[in-house]
């Protein structure tokens, strides 16, 4: 019987700090590379100002967000946030579109390469994280609100009597159920509607496409409107989860490049994919498995170290890695992607 | 008065002329095809009549209509349409989704187009879920063809459909082309099996160094003995 | 304009901007400015050489600059004798099995069948090998960080002269940038740029984490200086003298009580200028070296075939050039340049400070200096350091200068205009994204473009 409260101990230390962090951290990258895929596989180019648009669309939603709350207004025990998101989207999208037709439309009709586009793409996120840093600030940004928990670990080792807690944050399982229902939604768009699929074709043949009577403005536009809504969405989630710091979302861009990359870029099943990949790798090979040990072993195999394979403030290393490997072994990605 | 007419075209893509100065076109319910040996700018005549480079010199007129200031998607929108050489499928896309490309401009019901496809090329109708990419050279060809049919254009331009196929799929291609002009559609098409695409040409033009150097029914030329000593091999 | 009056007036117009800080703020700024602007020339030349003569996007200018600032540590701080005693052998142990695992995986990726055999055996490798690594390792590591936690904590270094670190900066960054380039240079353009950025992030994350290397996050202060310190010299009295000389002007006007008073903060002020001409006479003929070599490396067959690499990929290499391999030479060698100016950074700080390292300030700015000043020409790199340096430092004070008068009309204490001047010093990101966005819409060559040459 002890054997049995073990082994279900343990399982419940991997769910409570592997498998829920993974999931939601998971559904995060993966909305965030969805945006670098699109804009990848219409555009061709790689977007380093997505993390800063992500950014970008966060901020408003938290200043909205604190309006909302100095005005009393709430949703309750979900975050006020959620409210929010529809301003921070509009915005976002605004912001984008104002950034293409400003810099990137003019390479685009000049048929530039692309590491042009790339680094008009860094004037980009300068000048957003300039923004972003001047209306904000620097500094770490709180915004959430309402319930914290879905399940906390104090009720469930009272409902369970397992000495080992599960505690859900509210933060993550609405990560979660978003992601789903967001990526439902892009593949419905993508497969099932005229726009979605014109999107397609001119991401697989752009010339056959023209051929087709497809309008490149229009495919273009579409493609950024998406990107800002997926990036706000992104980046609300992650700053629910953790918090709001501008800077961190400048260092999200390499996990989630990693995470589109390793997928197969311009493929939007590979994002997903990749940024589980990443999101699991991450966390697993930073997680101090001792506990877990702990339970399954007996006594006198105890584990001596906390059996941690890097320390955290190695997960960038992870996801580089995975990537390094990944581009060695199949420069196209887990599924294949575009090779340019 | 032809169909489409392109008269007197000169121009290239920026550097010298590959045009100078040649005129092709077609009629309705009729096989046109372009012959000639290699850099004779017989591709880029077809290309100059879509209005994929910049013309010089002479213009382009469909329906008796002056068309040469029109973009290659109006031209399109017009009637028109073009079956490249290469990347001529969307190869992560299913053949139903190709030709539902083919007949993006088109706001009515496609399903009666389709079904009228199904039967131009059986094969498709079996294939129809399946990734264009996944698909063999030749049926590959035919959705290419289908996908530009699907648009119910009064011009349908090739450019070398037979080309990288075996003989026995370039036949069953030719013998489709041949069904598709029963339908009323004009066909300008690119060749370099040049025997077999004058055998079934209604007419011919051999291009060489971008002019014209014989314009004849395809049996005419079939017979010409310079025609056949020059460009046919004998 | 021809290029070379461009450049003489380009440069005027530097050294105008110098002397009215100088003037206006006082010397002693100006001179720091014209230091930092001389290692960010020499950064900028670093990438230039990358993209400007090869198209080899490197955005992990940061990564080998903290390399060259690691390496002013390992050379100039003394060795912690202690600390050694403690671990060598297991450190000498972990480095064994550490080659060891590398070597014997590669050698099972070349050795064997491809398959599962191959795939198994060299996962197994490198867990055991990594696991005895770590076995190993680990209390090394635990014992040398035991050691006077507070003040050391780490293994030291060489105990060498700073000026070495600078040589040295550059062979570990050319070393590293072997490693990275073996593996990304095959790829796309712009999967070396992300590899690229990555490999930055993981050098700041060993740099901040490993405390038996650098003292991490601890930093290390105090690094010696190859120049003489102001304490030393305000109480030399060959300084002193020099400074009575110069000034005897000034001083002779005034009477013996205040003379003495004088001299002491002529002599004080003197100090630090002169501490700063020695540093600017070191760098400076570190960037005349590099620019030299540079415009020499340029202008040879080498030089010529490197641009013709960068114009047209397909046609050199179906010509036989080797392309991939000049790629790795000039991936190499910017990166060892880029290696030196961290060297020379931190010499100039007198300390190393991983936190300090920002992918916008080190990486972006680098960037934006080199398309700036015009991406293809050294003297267009140097002037783009030069002067998107004055602008970051300068973009501050007048910023906030602006705000101040932009929101005059308001409170003093109205929380809007507090919030702006508070966060007026964050528009020179957008500022130097705006210049960057400019320049390559409507001067794509830069401000002295890339001179084409006639064969």
């Amino acid at each position: 019987m002890e054997a049995v409260t073990d082994l279900v101990n343990a399982v419940v230390l991997l769910l409570n700090f592997v498998i829920v962090p993974g999931l939601s951290y998971g559904s995060q990258l993966a909305l965030g590379a969805l945006g670098i895929t699109l804009v990848f596989g219409i555009l061709r180019f790689a977007n380093f100002a997505h993390g800063d648009t992500m950014a970008f669309g966060t901020m408003i939603t938290v200043l909205v967000t604190w309006w909302l709350q100095s005005k009393g207004i709430s949703l309750g025990p979900l975050p006020t946030a959620l409210l929010a998101l529809p301003a921070g989207i509009l915005l976002t999208i605004a912001l984008v579109v104002i950034t293409d037709r400003s810099v990137y439309r003019y390479y685009r009709h000049a048929k530039a390469v692309p590491v042009t586009f790339m680094i008009a793409s860094m004037g980009v996120m300068f000048m957003s994280n300039g923004i972003v840093r001047f209306v904000i600030g620097p500094n770490d940004q709180r915004f959430l609100d309402g319930e914290r928990f879905i399940v906390s670990a104090r009720e469930f080792k009272a409902a369970t009597g397992l000495s080992e807690g599960l505690s859900i944050k509210l933060s993550q399982g609405l990560t979660i159920v978003i992601a789903i229902i967001l990526v439902a939604l892009l593949f419905w768009f993508l497969h099932k509607t005229r726009t979605g699929k014109a999107m397609r074709a001119y991401s697989d043949n752009e010339d056959l496409a023209l051929l087709s009577g497809v309008d490149p403005d229009r495919i273009v536009l579409v493609t950024w409107i998406i990107t800002a809504i997926l990036a706000t969405i992104a980046g609300t989630l992650y700053g629910l989860d953790k918090s709001f710091k501008p800077f961190t979302y400048l260092q999200l861009l390499l996990p989630m490049f990693a995470a589109a990359i390793v997928g197969g870029i311009g493929n939007p099943i590979g994002a997903i994919v990749g940024g589980y990949v990443i999101a699991f790798s991450e966390v697993m090979v930073t997680y101090a498995y001792k506990k877990v040990f702990v339970y399954l072993l007996p006594q006198s195999l105890e584990p001596e170290g906390l059996l941690q394979l890097l320390s955290t403030d190695y997960k960038f290393a992870v996801s580089f890695v995975i990537l390094v490997l990944v581009l060695l072994v199949r420069p196209t990605g887990i599924l294949r992607g575009k090779l340019l | 008065m032809s169909f489409l007419n392109g008269e007197n075209m000169v121009g290239g893509y920026g550097g010298a002329d590959i045009l100078k100065g040649c005129s092709i076109d077609v009629n309705e319910g009729e096989i046109a095809v372009i012959v000639g040996p290699n850099g004779a700018g017989k591709s880029t005549a077809m290309r100059a009549l879509l209005g994929m480079l910049e013309m010089k010199e002479g213009m382009v007129s469909f329906r008796g209509r002056d068309i040469s200031k029109l973009s290659p998607q109006d031209r399109i929108a017009e009637g028109i349409a073009f079956v490249p050489q290469t990347s001529n499928v969307f190869t992560s896309m299913t053949v139903f989704e190709n030709l539902e490309m083919g007949a993006f401009l088109r706001d009515d019901d496609i399903s009666e187009t389709i079904e009228q496809i199904y039967q131009l090329f059986p094969i498709l109708a079996d294939k129809k879920d399946q990734l264009a990419g996944e698909l063999s050279g030749g049926q590959r060809q035919q959705v290419a063809v289908a996908r530009a049919l699907m648009s119910q254009p009064a011009v349908l331009m090739l450019d070398e459909p037979t080309a990288g196929v075996s003989p026995i799929v370039m036949d069953e291609l030719f013998d489709r082309i041949l069904e598709v002009r029963q339908t009323g559609v004009a066909v300008l098409m690119v060749e370099q099996n040049a025997r077999q695409a004058l055998d079934i040409a209604d007419r011919g033009f051999v291009l060489v160094i971008g002019e014209n150097r014989h314009t004849d029914s395809g049996a005419a030329l079939l017979a010409d003995p310079e025609v056949r000593r020059s460009f046919l091999g004998g | 304009m021809s290029n070379d009056r461009k450049t003489w007036l380009a440069f005027g117009v530097i050294a105008v901007l110098l002397a009215i800080i100088g003037f206006a703020q006082s010397w002693n700024v100006s001179l720091g400015i014209l230091n930092l602007c001389i290692i960010s020339a020499v950064m900028a030349l670093g990438v230039n050489m990358q993209w400007g003569y090869a198209g080899l996007l490197n955005v992990g200018v940061m990564g080998f600059a903290a390399l060259g600032g690691v390496s002013a540590v390992l050379v100039s701080q003394a060795p912690i004798a202690e600390a050694w005693e403690a671990s060598w052998g297991r450190l000498l142990l972990a480095a064994i099995s550490f080659i060891a695992t590398i070597l014997v995986s590669v050698l099972c990726y070349r050795k064997l069948v491809p398959g599962r055999m191959r795939g198994l055996g060299i996962t197994l490798t490198i867990v055991v090998g990594l696991a005895l690594t770590r076995w190993s390792f680990d209390p090394a590591v635990a014992s040398i960080e035991a050691i006077e936690p507070a003040k050391t904590g780490f293994l030291g270094g060489m105990g060498l002269p700073i000026i070495f670190s600078w040589l040295f900066g550059g062979v570990v960054a050319a070393g590293i940038a072997w490693c990275i380039g073996k593996v990304a240079l095959g790829l796309r353009a712009d999967y070396l740029a992300i590899a690229t950025l990555g490999i930055s992030e993981i050098i700041i994350a060993v740099l901040k984490n490993e405390d038996w290397l650098a003292r991490g996050v601890k930093n290390v202060t105090g690094l010696s200086r190859p120049v003489p310190y102001e304490i030393d010299l305000q109480s030399s009295s060959w300084f002193i003298e020099a400074v009575r000389w110069w000034r005897s002007g000034a001083l002779a006007a005034a009477d013996d009580v205040a003379q003495q008073a004088m001299l002491k903060q002529f002599v004080i002020d003197a100090s630090s200028i002169f501490v700063k001409l020695c540093y600017t006479g070191l760098f400076a003929a570190v960037l005349a070296l590099v620019l030299l070599l540079s415009v020499k490396a340029l202008d040879s067959p080498w030089g010529r075939m490197m641009r013709a690499i960068r114009d047209n990929e397909i046609a050199a290499g179906a010509m036989g050039k080797d392309v991939t391999r000049r790629h790795l030479e000039i991936f190499i060698i910017g990166s060892a340049v880029i290696g030196i100016a961290g060297a020379m950074l931190t010499t100039l700080d007198g300390q190393f400070t991983p936190t300090s390292y920002q992918p916008l300030r080190f990486t972006f700015l680098i960037w934006v200096m080199v398309i700036v000043g015009g991406s293809g020409n050294n003297m267009g790199s140097v002037l783009g350091g030069f002067l998107i340096w004055i602008v970051w430092i300068e973009a501050e004070p007048v910023g906030v200068w602006l705000m101040q008068v932009g929101t005059g009309w308001l409170d003093e204490s109205n929380v809007l205009r507090l919030h702006l001047l508070e966060n007026a010093q964050h528009m020179r990101l957008f500022f130097m994204g705006l210049v960057l966005l400019l320049v390559m819409r409507f001067s794509p060559g830069g401000i002295l473009p890339e001179v084409v040459r006639k064969q």
